[in-house]
């Protein structure tokens, strides 16, 4: 059933496409972030973006990942984008999840009072440097929680990209299985790595959070 | 009297078709200390608001030493004013609110030099020095390290008055200041304003709840009703002897009240 020596001599191979998973979440989960803040800011500074952001996040929501990425990675080049799988997959990754983040970044911003807007311009300070300085350090903390949520769903959507062929750890798993017919060790190993990674982020998460509380919320 | 320091020109503002100043002219003079009183809904907070440009006017000119504040002249005509031109007049005006928005993210000195540095390009250490002084004149300088949330009320209102006074306005506007304190602390803060009109040349506008106050403090109370000054004059004046009759029944009701 249950094979310790082919566990063992397929590791490497799974460790290698770890490396790739690690990387695809974070780069993918840095321009979520990222982009992410940048809509829900646009729509505060300049509001005729709103309705356009929303229309494009709504899209975004209300379609599978998966399509997403067949559609960025196959369909893109008859719109003259050629990306190679990787780059193809972070990025759709990345849009997905910058339409979720964006949402939450938007909780951020509307709880913060009026009243923190109307005292910066009392002070006369600029519309970005209230943004920068006043609101976002006040709209974020808040939202560190769901924004970690976010981190460990991404986390645990990666696996799609092995549909465009990503060595990632399902293609690697998936590969593996069908050289050898033993689908138990890789299958599994596979699942154990994602439990242990997301644990081990959840964790990660909630210390960030108590260190921004110490720093924030007094 | 000189140059007024601000004019309200047949100003009216309207939420819907609810018109809540109705045609408001108003001069003070540079200095002045003038007391709005009235019941809710009178309009009189929203003078202070359309001054520090935190609401529109649908009409009429607001002028902040002759400089009308949401209009400025180009070519001999009246056009709405740019953010440059706005952020220019209203550099001179500073208002204190009464739920203080303090930045909770910042401590008392945070707050005191934020904008200093950030709008007037003070370096960190004179307007630390310009915030130090402020503090220690509101008494709080040995709260310089503390954040809104360890700060009682009254202490915050207090830090709020100093950050508004670092950015060295020529009109303080003070919103109810004391509104949303525990009575206990409502004199520390009164005296703070008080002390600031006795060491300033300062033009404040206040609305206020405080009769007493008003009475001892003020050069001259304007008592809004229904979105129009009802009477105006001296204090002494108007609370032993008022001539409106709406007047007369509010100085009754805030008498009996309290």
């Amino acid at each position: 059933m249950w094979d310790w020596g082919f566990a063992l001599e397929i590791l490497p191979t799974l460790a290698k496409a770890a490396i790739v998973t690690v990387q695809v979440t974070l780069l993918g989960f840095l321009i979520a972030l990222s982009l992410g803040l940048a809509l829900a800011a646009a729509r505060i500074m300049q509001p005729w973006t709103a309705v356009p952001i929303s229309l494009a996040v709504e899209l975004i929501r209300s379609t599978p990942l998966l399509i997403q990425i067949f559609f960025l990675y196959f369909v893109g080049p008859s719109f003259g984008l050629t990306l190679d799988a990787m780059t193809a997959g972070i990025l759709a990754i990345g849009l997905h999840y910058a339409a979720y983040c964006s949402e939450v970044y938007r909780a951020g911003f509307e709880s913060v009072p009026r009243g923190q807007w109307e005292a910066s311009v009392a002070l006369n300070l600029g519309r970005w440097t209230t943004l920068r300085d006043i609101i976002i350090p006040q709209a974020i903390p808040p939202v560190v929680p769901a924004l970690g949520n976010y981190l460990v769903a991404l986390f645990k959507e990666t696996p799609l990209l092995s549909a465009i062929a990503v060595m990632e750890l399902m293609q690697s798993a998936k590969i593996i299985g069908s050289q050898t017919f033993r689908y138990n060790e890789p299958i599994t190993l596979v699942g154990l790595f994602f439990l242990v990674m997301s644990l081990a982020s959840a964790w990660a998460i909630r210390r960030v959070e108590a260190g921004i509380n110490r720093r924030y919320r007094r | 009297m000189t140059e007024p320091m601000v004019s309200f020109e047949n100003v009216t503002k309207r939420y819907g078709t609810l018109t809540v100043l109705d045609n408001l002219n108003l001069t003070i003079g540079r200095g002045e200390k003038v007391a709005i009183i009235g019941p809710s809904g009178s309009g009189k907070t929203t003078v202070l608001r359309m001054l520090m440009t935190l609401e529109t006017i649908d009409g009429g000119v607001i002028r902040v030493e002759g400089e009308p504040l949401t209009h400025m002249e180009r070519g001999g005509k009246l056009v709405p004013a740019d953010q440059a031109h706005i952020r220019k007049v209203r550099a001179k005006i500073g208002m204190v609110f009464q739920s203080f928005n303090l930045f909770p993210h910042m401590t008392a000195l945070q707050n005191c030099i934020e904008a200093p540095m950030k709008v007037l390009g003070l370096s960190r250490e004179k307007a630390e020095a310009r915030a130090m002084d402020l503090l220690d004149m509101v008494g709080m300088a040995n709260r310089r390290d503390y954040y809104p949330s360890q700060l009682s009320g009254g202490q915050q209102q207090r830090v709020a008055i100093a950050r508004a006074l670092a950015m060295r306005p020529k009109v303080m506007l003070f919103d109810e200041v004391t509104s949303a304190l525990d009575p206990e602390l409502v004199g520390e803060v009164l005296q703070v304003i008080r002390k600031l009109g006795a060491e300033h040349d300062l033009t404040m506008l206040m609305v206020t709840h405080q009769m007493g106050f008003a009475k001892e403090f003020a050069d001259r109370v304007c008592f809004f009703h229904s979105g129009r000054i009802c009477e105006e004059g001296e204090p002494q004046a108007f609370f032993t002897n008022p001539q409106n009759e709406r007047s007369r029944q509010f100085l009754r009701a805030v008498l009996e009240a309290g």
